[in-house]
């Protein structure tokens, strides 16, 4: 039930936050908690420490309610960008220190590791969020491995469109592979 | 394009959720044969224009283009630079592609953050103790909701309670009961003066009433929804049945912070007398949600609420075979108070309507009278002592005439009017007359 939420909901949220509202806090764990952990979990593959970074989320949005801009786009993504922050720089962290404890492989092979991660979480997102006529081309070409002409006859559109949702589609997933390297992503272009 | 190192939503539109399209354990069908356009002679490559080759590298990533145009993607590939540098990177995207992982949040979680939330900064309007059980139990079913797939919203559900001397049902369907949780909701909305009612259940709901009196009760409301809806409710019920959990939440929040004293929960740990909450005179202690045939002070009601959300996500996940666990200990703890704080009032109505015996001895109310001890046990549990002669006369522990112990479950599953009173497995001891009609008033709680 990922419902976009619209940009009156983004800021009504952010003023009842600010306002100390304890339900208001609540609502907005319900809506997004399952986005947050998920995140965390995909990049992190541990459930504690997706708990762990659920929480700093959740305690970072409800002490600065205010560094959220709704001019700058909407809550969720912001949310995401913000989980996705915190979950590669943990991530990095304890690879960081596994490397100093048993100095077993590298620091590009930690890299490595950390890119894949940030990646794979933005993916994730990606396709979650992408216009539902894509995702439904790609889903019809990779998970039920039709042909493009299959899929377009599956989606009533002509196979030129077909081939243009699944060029699309795949256009706005491999953005997740861009700038993932950083660990802290510019969320809405400043920081946090 | 959106700049690639944010998390953009593409646009404003609603996408499904990614679960109920894709389904991992379905047998791949086979290698697809080639596409009747295409001629299938090897020694005729295949000519496209550059425009074509370009909106056909998706597809080709995809492995999803007949074996003649991959050959003549691949043959452009090698000549075309631009073309060759997407054709990799769309490659490389297809890698990122991997079925959605079904995602089962510990439904504790969220106490534990919002808890912890709460103690870095104090909120200036909080949810009081005694909503806490709505809000967790209304999230713990939510987070059930999420996981069951379309069909099961269909799946049979037979509600139970106990009506006057046995245990009769109603059959439904998951989203039957869920339709049934919100327009009882709606009661406490209607005490709390918000707008709630879609017209039709109001329409139909005060001339199908069957409470005597009053506005519809808990049943005619319920039965008024199932008739004015046209087809079976759906999942689409889920929506606005959690708003208006949501709006109830924050809205008793208000409430409860807008008298002149906010009263702390005046639940005492297991020494209710049975004389009722310490209401406040003012505030939301002044607020009773009408029931149709009887009153609940709100902050009653909102832990009435609270046990029937959970009692009702236990008919649900047993439904569609999920586990489903008791409350929190604590809350746990305010449901089995509310209960030993009805019983006499229960046993009194009872009484009123012949299906008790009268009481042995008139009692002047203030007065200690006759008293059973019920020991509720496990986790939440506690010992209340139930004033037997009538609800105004005081239980006192000198004058306790018979004892009932049980485990909390069963406790839980009697009120529900899940199980008879002569079911009930439980220590008993002493007056038997009493401890029978105290068992019976326990049922009694339930309704529909």
């Amino acid at each position: 039930m990922a419902k976009e939420a619209p940009p009156r909901w983004d800021r009504t949220m952010q003023q009842r936050l600010a306002r100390g509202e304890a339900a208001a806090l609540g609502e907005l764990y319900d809506r997004f908690a399952s986005l947050v952990h998920g995140l965390a979990h995909r990049v992190l593959d541990d459930e504690g420490d997706a708990d762990r970074i659920t929480r700093e989320v959740f305690t970072h949005i409800w002490e600065n309610p205010e560094t959220f801009d709704p001019k700058q786009g909407p809550l969720r993504s912001w949310v995401a960008t913000l989980t996705h922050r915190l979950a590669v720089q943990r991530l990095r962290q304890t690879e960081a220190a596994a490397l100093a404890r048993d100095g077993s492989g590298t620091t590009e092979d930690l890299e490595r590791k950390v890119r894949r991660a940030s990646a794979a979480a933005r993916a994730d997102y990606i396709v979650t969020n992408m216009p539902a006529p894509l995702r439904a081309a790609l889903e019809l070409a990779y998970f039920q491995r039709r042909d493009y002409r299959q899929a377009a006859a599956d989606l009533g559109v002509t196979a030129d469109e077909a081939r243009r949702r699944l060029r699309l589609g795949l256009q706005l997933l491999s953005t997740a592979h861009d700038n993932s390297t950083s660990g802290a992503p510019p969320g809405h272009g400043r920081t946090w | 394009m959106n700049g690639p190192d944010r998390f953009e939503s593409y646009n404003g539109r609603i996408p499904a959720p990614r679960s109920s399209v894709e389904d991992g354990g379905q047998p791949l069908p086979d290698p697809s044969p080639p596409a009747p356009s295409a001629p299938t002679t090897a020694s005729a490559p295949l000519v496209l224009e550059h425009r074509v080759l370009k909106s056909l590298l998706g597809a080709w990533a995809l492995s999803a283009c007949s074996p003649e145009e991959a050959e003549a993607v691949e043959a452009h590939l090698g000549t075309c630079g631009p073309c060759a540098e997407e054709a990799l990177r769309l490659r490389d995207a297809v890698g990122l592609l991997h079925p959605a992982e079904p995602l089962d949040l510990d439904p504790m979680l969220r106490t534990r953050v919002l808890e912890g939330c709460l103690d870095r900064r104090p909120p200036r309007i909080p949810v009081p103790e005694w909503v806490a059980p709505y809000d967790a139990e209304t999230a713990r079913l939510d987070a059930l909701l999420q996981d069951i797939g379309d069909s099961e919203w269909h799946a049979p559900v037979r509600l139970r309670w106990f009506d006057r001397d046995g245990l009769v049902s109603r059959k439904t369907t998951v989203a039957g009961v869920l339709a049934h949780l919100m327009m009882v909701d709606g009661l406490v909305a209607l005490a709390l003066g918000l707008d709630e009612l879609p017209p039709m259940v109001e329409a139909s709901g005060h001339t199908g009433g069957e409470a005597s009196g009053g506005r519809p009760g808990p049943a005619e409301r319920t039965e008024a929804y199932w008739r004015a809806s046209h087809r079976p409710p759906t999942r689409a019920v889920r929506r606005p049945w959690r708003d208006q959990t949501h709006t109830l939440v924050r809205t008793v929040a208000f409430e409860a912070g807008s008298g002149p004293e906010a009263p702390a929960i005046a639940l005492g740990s297991g020494s209710g007398s049975g004389s009722g909450s310490a209401e406040g005179s003012r505030g939301p202690g002044r607020l009773s949600v009408d029931y149709g045939n009887f009153e609940l002070p709100l902050r009653d009601s909102m832990l009435d609420r609270a046990f029937e959300c959970w009692v009702h996500a236990g008919d649900i996940a047993d439904a569609v075979d999920y586990p489903y666990d008791p409350p929190a200990p604590r809350h746990l703890h305010h449901m089995f108070d509310l209960a030993a704080r009805l019983l006499p009032k229960t046993l009194a109505a009872r009484r009123r309507a012949g299906l008790a015996s009268p009481p042995r001895r008139l009692v002047a109310a203030g007065s200690p009278g006759r008293t059973l001890r019920l020991e509720v046990e496990g986790a939440g549990g506690g010992e209340w002592l139930i004033s037997l002669d009538s609800p105004g006369a005081v239980a006192s522990a000198e004058h306790e005439v018979a004892h009932i112990a049980l485990d909390g479950v069963e406790f839980s599953r009697l009120a529900a009017g899940h199980i008879a009173p002569h079911e009930a497995v439980a220590g008993l001891d002493g007056d038997r007359e009493a401890i029978r009609e105290v068992l019976f008033a326990a049922a009694s709680l339930s309704r529909m």
